[in-house]
Formats: C-alpha cells, structure tokens, sequence
C-alpha cells in the first residue's frame, strides 16, 4: 500500500467523526442555556408549563449528551491514534486548551448528574436551577478552548519551529491567536441557534398534529424567539469571520468566492458553477459586495487567488459550501421573524400551519448550516494541517488498518444515530405533556 | 522545586488510579447487572447498581480523558508511540466505550428492560478493561516494531506473550473483585439484604483469581523485563502492605461486617500495587523509547499545566465531593427515599 492511503482515510474517519460530534456538540452546548431559561421563567412566573418543559428537555438532553460524550472521546483518541506525527510537534503548544478542556467537561458531567437527579431535593426552589449555571459554563467554556485548538490550526502563533520541534513556546499566546475570537464566538451563537431551533421545532411538529395546549404555545414562543436573537448573532458573528478571513486568510476566502484577481471593488459571486479554464458561469454577481464584506468599504483590495501556489490552494468546492451555509443561514434568521409578525401577515392567522412546518425546519436547516460551516472552515485550510508549518499528507498516520477502523466507525455511528432517534421518539412518543401535567397533579384538565 | 516531569507524571498515576477504582466499579457493575438479569435475580441488585450509577457514569468517562489529554500534555512523545502502536486496541476500546455509555443512557433514560442492551452493557464491561490494558502491557517494552519512522504493533509478540494474558486476566478480574467489594458496600448502606449478599459471595468468589493472577502477572514480568521486576523488589514493603490491606479486606467481608472499611482496605491494596508497579517503571514511560525525562514538554508548557490543574482542582475537588455527598453518603438517597 502507498503512504496516502492512510492520509486520505483518515481525513475520511476523522472527518466523519466530527461530522456526527458536532450535532451533539452543539446541542450540548446550547440546549443547557435553553433548559435553564425556561426553568427561571417557571420559577419567576410560578408558571408549571415552564418547569415541565424544562423537565421534558432535560430528560431528552441526557440521551443527547451520551452520544456527544461518547463520539467526542472518540475524537479525542483518534487526534492521537490518527494524526501521530501532528501531536508529536504541535502536541507541545495545544496541551494547554485540550487540558482545560477536561476540567469544563468533567464540571459539566458533575452538574448534570446532580441536575437530573435533584429535582425537588432542595428546599429552595432557585438552588435547583443554579445547578445549571456550571453545567452551560462548563458545555461552553469547553467549546470555547476546543475551539481554541481548532483556531490555533488555522491561524498557528506563539512557537518557533526548528528542525520539525517547536521551541518557545508562549500557551497563551497559542491559544489566543487572530482566528480565535471570531471562530468561538460564532460557534457559540451557532449552538444556541441550533438548540433553540431544534426545540422550537419540536413545538411545532406537537402543535401540527394538533396538540392545542398552552403548553405548547408558551414553548413555541420561547424558544422561536430565543432562536431569532441567536440567528441575528451568529449572523453578525459570521459577518466578522468574513473579515478575519481577508486579513489573515485570504487563500480561504479567495477560494470560496472564486476571487482569483487581486482587486479593489471586487464583487461577490453567488452561486454558479465553475468550466475547466476557471470561468465562472451562471453565477449572480453582486457588485462591490466582496469589497464590503471583507472590509466594510467598496474600495476595499481583496486578494486573489492567483498570489498563492497552486499546491497551496484550497479546493475549489468550497465556495457551493460557503454559499450553500449562508443561505442556510438567511433561511434560519428569516423564520422565526415571520413568526414574530405573523398576525401581520395575509390571513392574520396566529398559528399558519406553513409557518409551523418552517419552524419545524429550523434545527434540520440549523444541523445542515453548522455541517456546512465546519467543512467549509476545513476543508478550506487544505493542504495545511497547520496552516504554514505541516501539510496534511505529513501529519497522519502510516498504519495499514485504518480502512478497518473506518468501517467499524460508520457501523458504531450508524448503531449511535439510529438509536439516539429511536429511543429519543420513544421517549416522548408515549408520554404526551398533557398527561404528564395530569399525572404530576400539577393541572386538572385540558386547556383550550 | 519538583521537576514538571515529576510533578506531571505523579498527578497523571494518581488520576489513572482514580480512572481503574471508578471505572471498575462501573464496568463490573455492568458485568453484574448483566448475570443478575441473566440468572434471573435482577429484581435483587439492578435498583441499587442504577441508583449509584446513574448520577456518576459521565464522570468515570471523564477520568478517562482526563488521563489521557494530561499524558499527551505533559509528554507529546508518547501520543506519537503510542499513537502509532495503539490504532486497533486503541480504536476498539473507543467503540466499546462509546457503545457502552450511550447504551447506558438509552436503556436508563430511555426505554427500559432492553435486554440488547443490557446484553452490550455487560459485555463491555469485561472488554473495555482488556483492550485498554494492552497499552501497559506495551509500555513494558518489546512490543513495538520501530522501522525508520514508523512505529507499529507487534501482534506475534504480545498474542503469544504469557505476559500480555496474564495482564488482561488480571484486568478483568480485579474489575469484578473491586466492583462486587463496592457494591456489597453500597448495598449495606442501602441494608439491602438480598444484594448484600449476593455481592458479598460474588466479592469473595473473585478475591481468590485476583491474588493468584496478580502473582502469575508479577512471575511473567520477571521473565519479560528484568529491570522493572527488580525494581519492584526493591520496593518489597509496598507490595507487603498490599497483601496486607487484602488479607484485612478479606477478613471483614468474610466476617460479613463493615463493607465501608473492606472497601477502603481494597482500595489501599490497589494503591499500593499499583504505585510500586509505576513507581518501578520510572523512568521509563514506553521501555526502551521513551523516557519521562526526555518526552516532558517544554517549560513554559509544563508550567501552564500545572497552573490550570491546580485552578481546575479548585473547582473540581468541591464538586467531587458534593456528588459523593449528595449520592453516596446521603442514607436517605442510598436508601432509595429520595
């Protein structure tokens, strides 16, 4: 076997893991803030419809953080088990993030466990609640330092390499490099929407098969308008990340908006697909906007992507990613404000069942754009593993087995997705909000 | 002034220590709950097993990858030997772990008396602790093919080595000696007869493999690798009072009371065994290629490290022991009242 079969199969099982840790990850991080959110609102308003949805969520969060725990320690060993010759020289620069990544993670896990199994165990009512605190800490601060590690691919500082070994090493100073506070930030905003649309959807899908309860309203409302505020962020955090790009990475971005001649008022190119001689066809162009995207002015200079290399260029293919995320994106941020004005609307009805079915979309779109971002973020930075230092093709393993371990890798995946689904349904399935409210004696009858 | 090295590898033994204590309690409890289903005495033990467990499996997963990342923090080298060497066990033992906790989640959150999964449950249980023991038994040297670059398993070797073997047996039985102890203990908190005793004679039952697989593992690492067994020797009064702490332990629960202390004498027994057995080891981390002293990262690195354990010891150990106090020493909670 040659050398690059390892290389292209582990890029395959490292990006399928990912692939499937993201989803869970994101709903880790976010669903933590959602479930808090409504448990104070219950409290405040002395409200029980709040604290049976936080109850109901929570009881579903586990079996979604089971997955997440699972499939990120797979992500964790196979940074090692996949990408020795990485670990072995930037292992010395990234200890710092993945370390404290631990302490957030063994923080959240400590929190949740007493959460779950404290309800009405303390004798003020707010302690319970509390408890949540550490446990949204914990679930963003780790994604805030695995970002970190990510960023530090992206954007490497704070070392000097000589002979292959990083000599002066400055932790902090890795950790905290240009793409950092963008890449986090929108990571986190792009949780919250994801965990707030997800939730939003599950609303809908109850109110569209004709569940007329409050219940479900005050669910809907909250977290639809939980989702608009996220949507708006992560819009904006994304806008940033576009200006980072064309300060420090300008090959990325170059390459999403098939950008190839430096120029100043450069326009931005929507869609279209590209000939064999590099032309662009059926494309929009929108003049100016790549100038204001990158910059905030038309006479903003863009750099091309005839400055680098060709072996240094990234793949072409991610400019359908780029523009297929932002679309997504837009989608996302214009369906809960539809909701918002929805009495304004032609019919003036308050629950349009098109409307509920878009909202029923909102966290598959939200799964679809975070996939999508992640590939474009790395499959952008190709060929670099570290952007400057080690190409890819350096960094992975020469072991003959990992097509084994791909295979087993999809099966255990496929087993961990099916059942997360299965068991999720089953969960909720047979156990309607109403009845619960009845059998916790918290409400009499039905309310219409 | 400790070396980094020192001071790294010290806080990474202690806390693979806390990882072998917590994980076997949680794998053989798997294991149990199975045979309990399986025998068809579950109404017995399951409640008690699932009323320990369910706050506290996420974080023996943690202890894990706190292990872990800390090893290829402190020294980078390792995750490249290792790394290299470990893609199938390693691989295998992620699958098993991964299947393991959500299936523990599904079946406790979700849909309950799923015999499938309880089946998966129980089997990891005994999987997990001999696909993760091939790394020490690694570490001892002789396993690894180095060509060039490339460094990568020995599969002859380590099958046909009566080291390896004896390695995985004692894995697993000390995993069932150490969970049946707990256990027994939980139950007498809990007086919970019926489970009392039932972990009581499964406790007994495994003690005997336990000692005997621990000294065929002692003989057999003699004949692979004469420094570190002489080494151990040296250390003879650690190992004394390992054998020592067993015998206490085997005494109460033969005696059949105070399963709190027997429990303790177990776990002395191991932490003594277990730091001679590492202590022995220095300097070597993976006999013959890497040693502690020339794979630890560089200063400024080791100092961050030891910056951010200490902060996040500060914030782990109160909430370690506010778990433990909420869900182990909470009679009420043991009891099943709360």
């Amino acid at each position: 076997m040659t050398t690059l079969d390892p290389v292209l199969l582990s890029r395959i099982l490292t990006g399928l893991t990912l692939f499937v840790h993201i989803i869970f990850a994101s709903i880790g991080v976010g669903v933590p803030l959602m479930i808090a959110l409504a448990e104070w609102r219950g409290l405040r308003k002395n409200d029980v419809h709040y604290t049976l949805l936080a109850r109901r969520w929570a009881r579903g969060f586990v079996i979604t953080v089971a997955v997440g725990v699972v499939t990120g320690t797979s992500i964790g060993l196979q940074l090692s088990l996949l990408w020795p010759m990485f670990m072995r020289v930037a292992g010395q620069a990234i200890a710092l993030p993945l370390f404290m990544e631990t302490f957030a993670f063994f923080i959240e896990a400590i929190f949740l466990g007493i959460y779950l199994y404290t309800w009405d165990r303390f004798k003020n009512k707010y302690t319970h609640m509390l408890l949540l605190i550490p446990v949204a800490l914990g679930s963003s601060a780790s994604a805030i330092f695995i970002t970190t590690v990510n960023s530090f691919m992206n954007q490497p500082q704070g070392f000097t390499l000589i002979d292959g070994i990083m000599k002066d090493i400055h932790p902090i100073a890795a950790m905290l490099n240009p793409a950092t506070p963008t890449k986090v930030t929108h990571v986190l905003a792009s949780s919250y929407t994801l965990s707030a649309g997800l939730l939003a959807g599950i609303a809908a899908f109850s109110m569209l098969r004709g569940r007329g309860h409050v219940y479900y309203k005050k669910a809907l409302k909250l977290t639809t308008v939980s989702a608009l505020v996220f949507a708006v962020s992560t819009i904006m955090l994304g806008d940033s990340s576009g200006k980072f790009l064309a300060k420090y990475q300008p090959e990325k971005l170059a390459a999403a908006e098939w950008h190839f001649k430096t120029m100043k008022e450069a326009p931005l190119v929507y869609g279209g697909i590209l000939d064999e001689n590099n032309e662009v066809k059926y494309a929009l162009e929108i003049p100016y906007a790549l100038s204001i995207l990158a910059g905030n002015r038309p006479d903003t200079e863009v750099k091309g992507l005839e400055e680098y290399p060709a072996d240094l260029r990234p793949p072409l293919s991610i400019h359908y990613m780029f523009d297929l995320k932002v679309t997504t994106g837009v989608i996302i941020f214009l369906i809960p404000v539809l909701y918002v004005f929805r009495r304004w609307l032609p019919g003036r009805k308050p629950y349009p069942k098109w409307l509920l079915m878009g909202i029923v979309f909102l966290g598959p779109l939200a799964m679809i754009a975070i996939e999508l971002g992640w590939m474009f973020a790395e499959v952008g930075r190709q060929p670099w593993i570290l952007r400057g230092y080690m190409k890819v093709s350096e960094a992975a393993t020469t072991s003959t087995s990992v097509g084994w371990m791909l295979v087993l890798f999809i099966l255990l995946y496929l087993v961990l997705c099916f059942s997360c689904i299965r068991v999720l349904s089953k969960l909720f399935r047979n156990k309607e909000a109403e009845k619960e409210l009845e059998s916790l004696g918290l409400e009499g009858g039905i309310v219409h | 002034m400790m070396s980094y090295e020192l001071i790294g590898i010290s806080v990474l033994w202690l806390f693979l220590y806390g990882y072998i204590i917590i994980a076997s309690i949680d794998f053989g409890a798997g294991f149990f709950a199975f045979y309990a289903r399986f025998t068809k005495q579950d109404h017995v033990t399951n409640k008690l097993i699932s009323r320990y467990l369910s706050p506290v499996w996420e974080i023996t997963n943690v202890f894990f990858v706190f292990f872990y990342i800390g090893i290829i923090g402190f020294f980078p080298e390792t995750s490249y030997y290792y790394g290299s060497a470990m893609l199938v066990p390693g691989s295998l033992a992620v699958i098993l772990l991964a299947i393991r906790g959500s299936f523990y989640a599904f079946e406790n959150y979700g849909s309950k008396n799923n015999l499938v999964y309880l089946f998966l449950y129980g089997a990891t249980g005994v999987l997990i602790p001999a696909s993760l023991s091939v790394a020490l038994t690694l570490s001892e040297g002789g396993f690894i093919l180095k060509q060039g670059e490339t460094a990568s398993l020995d599969y002859w070797a380590l099958f046909s080595s009566p080291l390896s073997w004896s390695i995985v047996g004692l894995a697993i039985v000390s995993v069932l000696f150490i969970s049946a102890s707990f256990l027994a203990f939980y139950a007498s908190r809990a007086e919970d007869h019926g489970a009392l005793k039932l972990m009581r004679t499964y406790a007994l039952f495994w003690s005997t493999p336990t000692i005997v697989i621990a000294l065929t593992t002692f003989i057999f690492l003699g004949q692979h690798n004469e420094r570190h067994f002489q080494n151990m020797m040296d250390l003879w009064w650690l190992l004394a009072f390992s054998v020592a702490f067993f015998m206490i332990a085997m005494w109460l629960l033969y005696r059949g009371r105070r399963y709190g202390w027997a429990f303790i004498c177990i776990m002395l027994q191991f932490f003594s065994a277990f730091f001679a057995y590492g202590i022995g080891h220095y300097p070597y981390i993976l006999d013959p290629y890497i040693t502690i002293q020339s794979s630890v990262t560089s200063s400024s690195m080791g100092f961050a490290l030891v910056v951010a354990f200490i902060g996040g010891m500060c914030l782990l150990v109160p909430s370690l022991i506010l778990v433990f106090r909420l869900f182990l020493f909470d009679a009420d909670y043991v009891k099943g009242k709360k």
